[in-house]
């Protein structure tokens, strides 16, 4: 972890109405990292997509199974985990969205949404189960910074 | 706040001016709901009007494809009108700016209809 990085964590059931709560608590997160209101807006949209992915597609559902989900963040940077506890879930077997016979899916757009918002986005599996979704958002210091 | 839907008739055109968020959670039932009514109803020239949109997921832009795909097989049209920067952005990434009809204009809107 970087010097004077801070956590914060919190765990919702599978419940579709939490990712309001999961968004608020984010956009307040990025207010105090310093993101600009359009950046703000889709890290905060990027952290809702995979938090409903978590819900429906890892948890199929099931309220009674937890997502966790973690900031952490330091003047350069916000880095947010999201882990559900299913049974796996391979982001490779998602059809491309910009494929021509796909885009009139009414689905399937969430991740492609966030490999395009946030700087990093790495999917894993948790040792005890469960995918974990790790996405990295670096802010734009001044003009200079590379 | 959810969706707010607000509809108007001009000529033979359905005006849905759409206020709030198109969200998985909130705003995508409500949508295909009024969609499924006016299609129901034979009045299947329809423009979104999503001005006043807040906020749109990737279910939300998914409900815009929908209501687009089930307005062109029941034999109508769905365009929409006032898009935001945001939806813009949207919808221009995953390619659907090259699917839907967009206008700034009610007026060239509704006149495209007639075309």
């Amino acid at each position: 972890m970087e010097q004077n990085a801070s956590t914060i964590a919190l765990t919702i059931n599978s419940s579709f109405k939490f990712t309001e709560l999961v968004a608020s608590v984010t956009d307040n997160i990025t207010q105090i990292v310093g993101f600009g209101e359009e950046e703000a807006h889709w890290i905060s949209l990027s952290v809702r997509e995979s938090v409903i992915n978590a819900i429906k597609h890892g948890n199929k559902l099931d309220s009674n199974k937890a997502v966790d989900v973690m900031f952490i963040i330091s003047e350069e940077s916000i880095t947010i985990s999201v882990r559900d506890y299913g049974e796996g879930f391979d982001p490779r077997h998602i059809p491309d969205p910009l494929d021509p016979t796909n885009l009139l899916n009414p689905s399937g757009r969430g991740i492609f949404y966030m490999r395009t918002f946030m700087d990093e986005v790495d999917f894993s599996s948790h040792p005890q189960g469960g995918t974990i979704v790790k996405m990295l958002k670096k802010r734009i210091i001044s003009e200079t910074t590379e | 706040m959810s969706l707010t839907i607000n509809q108007r008739t001009t000529g033979d055109v359905s005006i849905l001016d759409l206020s709030g968020k198109i969200t998985i959670g909130a705003g995508s039932v409500q949508l295909r709901e009024a969609i499924r009514k006016l299609i129901d109803s034979n009045n299947k020239n329809i423009l979104l009007n999503v001005g006043d949109v807040s906020y749109v997921d990737s279910s939300g832009i998914g409900e815009l494809v929908n209501s687009f795909t089930n307005t062109n097989k029941a034999g109508g049209i769905l365009k929409l009108l006032n898009l935001t920067k945001k939806i813009q952005d949207l919808l221009a990434i995953t390619k659907l700016l090259t699917v839907f009809e967009t206008f700034t204009s009610e007026e060239e809107a509704l006149k495209s209809f007639n075309k």
